[in-house]
């Protein structure tokens, strides 16, 4: 029983490193609110993979990596800003997903739920996550740089165009993941939260993105923990348990 | 001694505007040229071509393998996120794959001790912030370094420092110097040629040969009628 809890757990945790950290990069990018949004945008997909009886991750993915290449195109050839771009797919992703998914599964598709996992998912899911932390720390100086100044990124040699398409993918990827735990509409908050209750609690990056992961993970813990205790949907609560965290680092600021 | 930057009939066009027409100058390794000119006259817009981002035509012909450091006028960045001088030149030299020491290398020639690394960046004054971005813009030795109004908004004795650490990286370590400034007072006595520009290239020499009145009058006549007006 506890061998199969942790089984199951492991992902989300590691998971919630991941989306504690590129929620670092997403705030200082001001792109918080993009973070929930393009979550969204996997609704069509996930639908689809109800429909068509599929694995909801591999439909939730495909729609995520259309969205983000789309966004990033339109970025690359307009002048519109990223928000409102991703504003115009997101909504729109969600009322397609509405309109698709079967009425029975769209709770599970909004919310998410943690189902067990098979030993190759198990597998993949952790190397993927463990390959976005790498990515995530490997990158993490081009991305402060470019986030400082994308002028002063520029003349020091990065390729701006190639490091925005580099993190859309980083974080499409922590939020296919995480719709499994979460769901569309809940996604969003594991990288927005522990990333805003850092910012509180943190005096540079290294510690932001410390402080970040951790709250990530202990909220997944304190949600798995009290959801299965007191019978809670796990998402929700992994969520409010990270939102009373946020509201305790207002008030204890450092 | 080469040209370390030579250009050629630059012209550039913003959003349909000519913004700058038939610059022509070179200058020396060594050297330290001023632009001066009144606002508006294209001077950052210089500045931003050399360093390749704006379409031009004409020809920018820099030295082989130059290494440019960039001082901005400005940047914008939310100054209430953690983010410390350390995070700042740590991520030049860790891009650059430089070690830690070579970030912090420059701290002693803008007058900042270790200790500062750990300041937040936002809570820097303005001055200290400008030469933040001067110790970030010497990372990786560069050959020349360019300084969009590096002192706009500093307090007058903190603009006499700010220029003396310029000068003496010109003169005690080769450095080549393009800078932007307001201030004739302090292009005569730290730099060894002058630029004047109001889209176009009104005049080009030592500062004694190009500041003269008859070149201020032309360089600045729009300005003062612009004065006039509010008077």
């Amino acid at each position: 029983m506890l061998n199969s809890l942790l089984f199951n757990l492991s992902p989300a945790i590691f998971l919630a490193f991941a989306a504690g950290m590129i929620g670092v990069f997403a705030l200082m990018r001001r792109m918080s609110l993009a973070a929930d949004a393009i979550s969204h945008i996997a609704l069509p997909g996930l639908g689809l993979a109800f429909l068509y009886k599929i694995d909801p991750l591999i439909g939730g993915a495909a729609t995520l990596l259309v969205g983000a290449f789309l966004i990033w195109k339109i970025e690359g050839k307009t002048n519109i800003p990223t928000e409102t771009i991703i504003g115009v797919i997101f909504s729109l992703s969600l009322a397609l997903g509405s309109l698709i998914t079967p009425q029975e599964d769209l709770i599970e598709a909004l919310f998410g739920g943690i189902g067990s996992f098979s030993m190759l998912s198990f597998a993949i899911t952790t190397l993927i996550t463990l390959g976005i932390i790498a990515a995530i720390l490997a990158l993490k100086n081009k991305f402060i740089l470019q986030m400082i100044s994308p002028d002063l990124a520029s003349v020091t040699g990065l390729k701006s165009n190639r490091l925005n398409l580099y993190f859309l993918l980083l974080f499409a990827l922590t939020v296919i993941l995480g719709l499994r735990f979460l769901g569309t509409l809940l996604m969003g908050a594991l990288i927005i939260i522990p990333a805003a209750v850092a910012k509180n609690w943190s005096w540079n990056i290294s510690s932001m993105l410390i402080v970040s992961s951790i709250i990530g993970a202990l909220s997944v813990i304190a949600g798995f923990a009290i959801g299965d205790y007191f019978n809670m949907n796990i998402g929700p609560t992994i969520i409010v348990f990270a939102g009373i965290l946020f509201f305790a680092s207002l008030f204890f600021k450092r | 001694m080469g040209s370390i930057l030579s250009v050629k009939n630059l012209s550039v066009s913003l959003t349909g505007q000519k913004v700058l027409q038939n610059i022509s100058f070179d200058l020396e390794k060594g050297e330290s040229l001023a632009i001066i000119g009144p606002n508006g006259a294209g001077k950052t817009v210089l500045f931003r071509t050399l360093l390749g981002f704006h379409q031009y035509s004409g020809e920018i012909k820099w030295q082989p393998g130059v290494k440019i450091g960039y001082v901005p006028q400005k940047i914008d960045f939310d100054r209430y996120l953690p983010l410390s001088l350390g995070d700042f030149l740590l991520a030049k030299a860790n891009i650059l794959r430089l070690s830690q020491k070579e970030a912090e290398k420059h701290l002693p020639t803008v007058g900042f001790s270790r200790e500062m690394l750990s300041h937040s960046l936002g809570t820097l004054s303005f001055g200290q912030f400008q030469k933040a971005l001067i110790a970030f813009a010497l990372i990786g030795d560069p050959d020349i370094l360019l300084l969009d109004e590096a002192t706009l908004g500093v307090d007058a004795p903190y603009e006499t420092y700010i220029y003396e650490i310029i000068y003496e990286l010109q003169s005690k370590h080769g450095l080549t110097i393009m800078l932007i400034s307001h201030e004739f007072e302090i292009v005569y006595k730290y730099t060894s040629k002058v630029l004047c520009l109001n889209k176009e290239m009104l005049c080009f020499g030592s500062p004694a040969e190009a500041i003269t009145e008859k070149n201020l009058a032309e360089l600045y006549k729009e300005g003062k009628h612009y004065h006039h007006h509010h008077q």
